[in-house]
């Protein structure tokens, strides 16, 4: 995917972040609170634990045009629900596999723990991950899922592939 | 045991050659293999760092970078650094190599024009740290042959081995010598002067500030009855030792107490002939009786 | 299919909130209100200076009136702060309350970012997907749980004691646990206490008998928390109750065991005295202990070590109170309601070595001092050092690890004060010369300026400047002997020596070295420096993140006595508000099964750390039982078949959401769900 990077120089990468309520949302919170000042390419959504990211809302929002996904629970120990986290950990290794057999940067997909006292570290990752996908360039996908389409179409209309006899 | 590199730095061939002679033959004794570092050169120290950092640094570090090449086994580099202002100025190297990309950028460069690319894979150790902490105290208590028994001695570290990079003793209170002192049996003299100025170069550009600091340590450590002081940095050696007649002669004193390197005391204790020890280096001459019931050691000024 | 109230016609009402300048200075709220304006389904638009202000609600209810809003967005603070008061205003306005999205423009927009364009274009990106997710927002019905009136109490120091004896006084039953043998904690050591100089003694004691005493405590001490489970309302504690060797029923706190324990003098350093004096092993912390028991140490006690002694104290004790055989029982106790008032420890000073403590005997901590002047303590009250003489000059250093970023960077607020009443009582005591060597003096209090001013007029000598070292190596002859303290004196810019007698090293407050396990047992926070988060640091300081929990005291972050006893009474009313209204509102977050879509292929059963998930053998499907369900999710996000699904949080809510962040074109969701944009 290195041709990514010829994208205009201004571009700037949309990241999407699944934080849990009781750890890392509310170090975002908290975060604010400081006035730590970070990029602003990452836009949180908040769900209740990190137990509950399916993979397809990952694989959702890279299909609908983010350029990484980040996602935040509890340290190990500390989930509210004693052990949602461990779940996300599990499913994020498998995940991870699959992200890269599909040709998705390790970089683009990140799974942190951040309790809820580190405002400074939500600031230090966010811009940290901000940066590398940033290096990386856009992912582009809605739009190649387009160019895909249309080289279906052409194959489909020109009957490319199909075999043609040649009679003596 | 591993090899260690040896980085002799200016003063060690100098006015620091006891320390080298018996630095050398206590670790023959002790059957650790030093080996010096080839074509090494200025460490980069003083002058240099307060004209020009980035050349000071690049001086450190191709003294690191050299010491990596002659390694070449692929085993880490160790780097035994005896001056403590050798040591201070490689491991401040080390540090700004690793924090501050600037300063890493420009020593790069320099490097490159000789060729020379910087790892950081060099670990710089001062020979007490590798006394203490790789040998052990242990092994060192079970060497001894003269046991120091009864001799109270005072430890002087001075300002550069413990602060601020090093991180084998305590900064406010090291005690590593304290403890060798001990292992050969003698007594370290409680003296919370340790890491106290001993004048550094003030003694040869504004002698009137260099002798008074230098003098209430030396009050100090007789105050407290101490026989001798024992020291791991050349310059401070230097100065405690040689300017005590000039110290009794302007401010009525009566000072005269041995200042040794803490190698030469290990070698005493280790049954070592004085001549492996640079002892007849020394101004200010301990005399030694051993006592042979108690293999004790005395010294007379 | 969800249910929409207007036919299934979308008629949402966006709300963007100025926050004063806190919103408005980095977002452009009138550009963002004109973008939202013109999303499909949103039909009313408005920005307003304090949404959550009266007159900012009543806006909301008028226009669910006027304009017959289904849904409502606000953008404002986080929903942490002001969600349940947004869902109250919107339930007021005749809404379901859930039919309500919060976005967070401020604490994740304008007071994190500086670019007002970057700024506003994520405002927009935030709005729009709530406007996206409302669409797919169901009414929801409120979920109650009954509340036990029962409370926990952990810790029994002034502010455990003062929460139990709150709680118990308005007639709730309360178990108050204790690890030490006695109540009491660090405020039974101090000797008098700030601004108004009455004995902690004299104060503190009535009101520990008063916790014995009292029919609705239950005071479990030399007892520790083991396990908590359960959650808001309904918590099970399991309690660990050391074994003491003596019936607490029939001890009577005679002594005469003490007396008569073949050690004839005390040995062993003891804790209640700063280890300035030694006990048997047989002891009693103080007279005043609470329960008046004895205790024996096992570690020290020749029977226990040997088992060799002549038992004396057994023969000693006409009750036949002494019991060598108890052993270590537990308790299990439900309770509704959590107090955690688990304190403070003081700064290890041996962590500056160079003020020299540890080395020279005559520096102390200032909790020494306080049972070194103790007319109780192990001098009988009279200033006598270590090596047995009195001295002539102290010297008080302040901000002894506090404020300073090698050891710990925050003001433990109580050391000034402190210090300023040991310098005092140092004073009265021996007539010695004192000196304070501080940063700042922080006095603020009621009355404690005034005090500040009471002790610079009994002529104790202020230096201001950081103490640099404490040194036995004298300069000149006035020097010998003398502890030496070398600071700089910041008001006349000279460094000065100070030779003094005695010096007092007043050390700051930390976390207590278990308060990262505490914190984990009761499924609560804590902040950077290892005190307990409150969920609020001015609107909810007594509150913490797990409903039903409250915290109180030292454990919260440094305090002094009057701070630590208003909290506790805060926590305990925040107790009775949860005990008197009998019930509490659960969020109605719980997961569902769709039993056609359910393949019974168990693979959620394992999940639930809450054993809420199920299996009916007869139809084999899987169902949840909701009183258990907490609410997490993770169950959902496993499901294969997709059949579970969990309300406020479900696929269709969440996949709108990301699909509205990336401006992505909901049409079609809209089509599968039979919704209309009206």
């Amino acid at each position: 995917m290195s041709d990514n990077k010829k994208e205009t120089k201004n571009w700037e990468p949309t990241i999407v972040a699944f934080f849990c309520n009781w750890c890392t949302y509310t170090a975002a919170d908290l975060a604010g609170v400081s006035r730590l000042r970070h990029a602003a390419n990452v836009r949180i959504i908040r769900v209740m634990c990190s137990g509950r990211v399916d993979p397809q809302f990952i694989l959702n929002a890279y299909a609908k045009g983010a350029d990484g996904v980040l996602i935040g629970g509890c340290h190990f120990g500390d989930c509210h629900y004693m052990e949602g986290n461990y779940k996300t950990a599990r499913r994020f290794h498998l995940l991870k596999r699959m992200l890269q057999d599909m040709g998705i940067e390790e970089e683009r997909c990140r799974l942190e723990w951040i309790s809820a006292s580190e405002g400074e570290r939500v600031r230090t990752v966010i811009n940290d991950m901000v940066e590398k996908v940033k290096a990386l360039g856009p992912l582009r996908l809605p739009e190649r899922f387009n160019e895909w389409d249309k080289e279906m179409e052409f194959i489909g209309e020109h009957n490319i592939g199909e075999e043609v006899h040649i009679h003596a | 045991m591993k090899k260690y590199l040896y980085y002799p730095g200016c003063s060690l061939h100098s006015t620091g050659k006891a320390y080298e002679e018996s630095m050398l033959s206590v670790f023959r004794y002790l059957n650790v293999e030093v080996e010096e570092l080839k074509d090494w050169n200025c460490c980069g120290a003083t002058s240099y760092a307060s004209i020009d950092e980035v050349q000071a640094f690049s001086l450190a570090a191709r003294n690191l970078v050299i010491a990596e090449n002659q390694n070449g086994n692929g085993e880490l580099p160790e780097l035994l650094t005896p001056c403590n202002a050798c040591y201070l100025v490689l491991t401040k190297t080390q540090k700004y190599m690793s924090t501050y990309p600037h300063v890493k950028e420009k020593v790069d460069q320099a490097l490159s024009a000789a060729s020379l690319h910087y790892e950081g894979k060099t670990k710089v150790r001062h020979p007490l740290d590798v006394i203490a902490n790789d040998i052990g105290l242990k092994t060192v208590s079970d060497m001894v042959k003269k046991n120091l028994q009864g001799l109270r001695v005072a430890c002087y570290y001075g300002c550069q081995i413990v602060r601020p990079f090093a991180d084998f003793d305590d900064q406010h209170n090291p005690m590593t010598m304290d403890h060798l002192v001990s292992a050969l049996g003698g007594e370290a003299v409680d003296w919370p002067l340790k890491t106290r100025c001993c004048s550094g170069s003030l003694t040869g550009t504004i002698p009137e500030a260099g002798l008074r600091l230098n003098r209430r340590l030396l009050v100090e450590a007789v105050k407290r009855k101490a026989e001798m002081i024992i020291t791991c940095c050349p310059l401070c050696q230097f100065n405690l030792e040689c300017f005590q007649d000039k110290i009794n002669a302007n401010y009525g004193e009566n000072i005269h107490i041995p200042v040794m390197y803490f190698t030469q005391l290990m070698g005493v204790a280790f049954g070592l002939p004085e001549g492996d020890l640079g002892i007849q280096r020394l101004f200010v001459k301990p005399s030694w009786h051993l006592s042979s019931q108690k293999g004790g050691v005395k010294v007379h000024a | 299919m969800p249910n929409h109230q207007n036919n299934g016609n979308m008629r949402i009402g966006y709300y963007v909130c100025h926050c004063g300048h806190n919103i408005a200075n980095q977002v452009d709220v009138e550009a963002l209100a004109a973008y939202i304006s013109k999303l499909p389904g949103v039909a009313v638009s408005r920005s307003y200076k304090y949404m959550c202000s009266d007159p900012g609600q009543e806006l909301i209810q008028q226009d669910i009136k006027d304009h017959g809003l289904n849904r409502i967005v606000v953008a404002s603070c986080s929903p942490l702060l002001h969600e349940q008061t947004f869902r109250k205003a919107v339930e007021k306005g005749g809404l379901n309350p859930y039919f309500f999205q919060m976005v967070n423009i401020r604490e994740n927009v304008s007071w994190v970012h500086e670019d007002r364009k970057e700024a506003t274009q994520k405002a927009m990106d935030l709005s729009r997907a709530a406007v996206h997710r409302v669409f797919f927002h169901k009414e929801l019905e409120k979920k109650y749980v009954k509340i036990n009136p029962d409370a926990l109490v952990v810790g029994g120091g002034i502010a455990g004691i003062h929460a139990a004896l709150t709680l118990a006084n308005s007639g709730k039953k309360v178990y108050l646990v204790e690890k030490e043998p006695t109540i009491g904690g660090h405020m039974a050591q101090f000797d008098k206490t700030f601004p108004t100089l009455d004995c902690a003694a004299c104060i503190l004691t009535p009101k520990m008998s008063a916790v014995k005493s009292h029919p609705n405590i239950t005071l479990w001490t030399y007892s520790e928390v083991t396990n908590v489970s359960g959650y808001v309302g309904n918590y099970i504690v399991q309690v660990k109750r050391k074994p003491r060797y003596i019936d607490e029923k029939l001890c009577v706190g005679c002594l005469a065991c003490i007396d008569e324990c073949v050690y004839k003098e005390g040995k062993y350093a003891d804790e209640f005295n700063m280890g300035l004096s030694k006990r048997k092993p047989i002891y009693m912390s103080f007279p005043q202990a609470t329960p008046k028991v004895v205790v024996i140490d096992p570690e020290t006690c020749i029977q226990f070590k040997s088992g060799k002694c002549k038992q004396t104290c057994i023969e000693s004790c006409d009750r036949g109170a002494i019991d060598l055989s108890q052993k270590e029982t537990n308790e299990e106790v439900n309770v509704g309601t959590i107090i955690l008032s688990t304190g403070y420890r003081t700064f290890d000073a041996h962590r500056v070595p160079f003020y020299g403590y540890g080395k020279y005997p005559n520096v102390y901590t200032s909790l020494e001092v306080e049972r070194l002047i103790n007319a109780s303590g192990p001098t009988g009250g009279e200033l006598i050092l270590r090596d047995g003489s009195h001295p002539k000059t102290v010297g008080i250093i302040h901000c002894v690890g506090s404020r300073d970023r090698n050891t710990n960077r925050w003001c433990s607020r109580t050391c000034c004060m402190y210090s300023l009443k040991l310098a005092h009582l140092l004073k009265e005591h021996s007539g010695a010369e004192v000196y304070n060597f501080y940063i700042d003096i922080r006095a603020a209090g009621k009355a404690y300026e005034e005090f500040y001013d009471k002790v610079l007029e009994e002529n104790v000598h202020f230096i201001r400047g950081r103490v640099a070292e404490v040194i036995d190596w004298a300069a000149n002859p006035a020097e010998e002997g003398k502890l030496i303290i070398r600071a700089e004196d910041t008001m006349i810019g000279t460094v000065r020596r100070i030779p003094v007698d005695m010096v007092v090293l007043a050390v700051g407050m930390e976390p207590r070295e278990d308060a990262q396990a505490v914190r984990k047992m009761f499924n609560i926070s804590c902040s950077t420096e290892g005190f307990f988060l409150e969920r609020h640091p001015k609107l909810a300081p007594v509150d913490t993140f797990t409903d039903g929990v409250f915290i109180a005291g030292a454990c919260q972050g440094p305090k002094d006595i009057p701070d630590s006893v208003a909290q506790a009474g805060a926590a305990a009313a925040q107790a009775m508000m949860l005990v008197d209204t009998g019930e509490v509102e659960l969020e109605p977050n719980t997961a569902f099964i769709t039993e056609e879509h359910c393949s019974g292929c168990k693979s959620c059963i394992p999940l639930c750390p809450f054993h809420a998930i199920l299996f009916n053998d007869t139809s084999k499907k899987a169902y949840i039982n909701e009183a258990l369900c907490k609410g997490c999710g993770t169950c959902v996000a496993a499901c294969p078949s997709g059949s579970i699904q969990q309300n406020m949080f479900d696929d269709a809510e969440i996949l709108a959401e990301i699909n509205g962040l990336l401006a992505i074109d909901n049409s079609e969701f809209y089509e599968k769900e039979a919704i209309h944009v009206g």
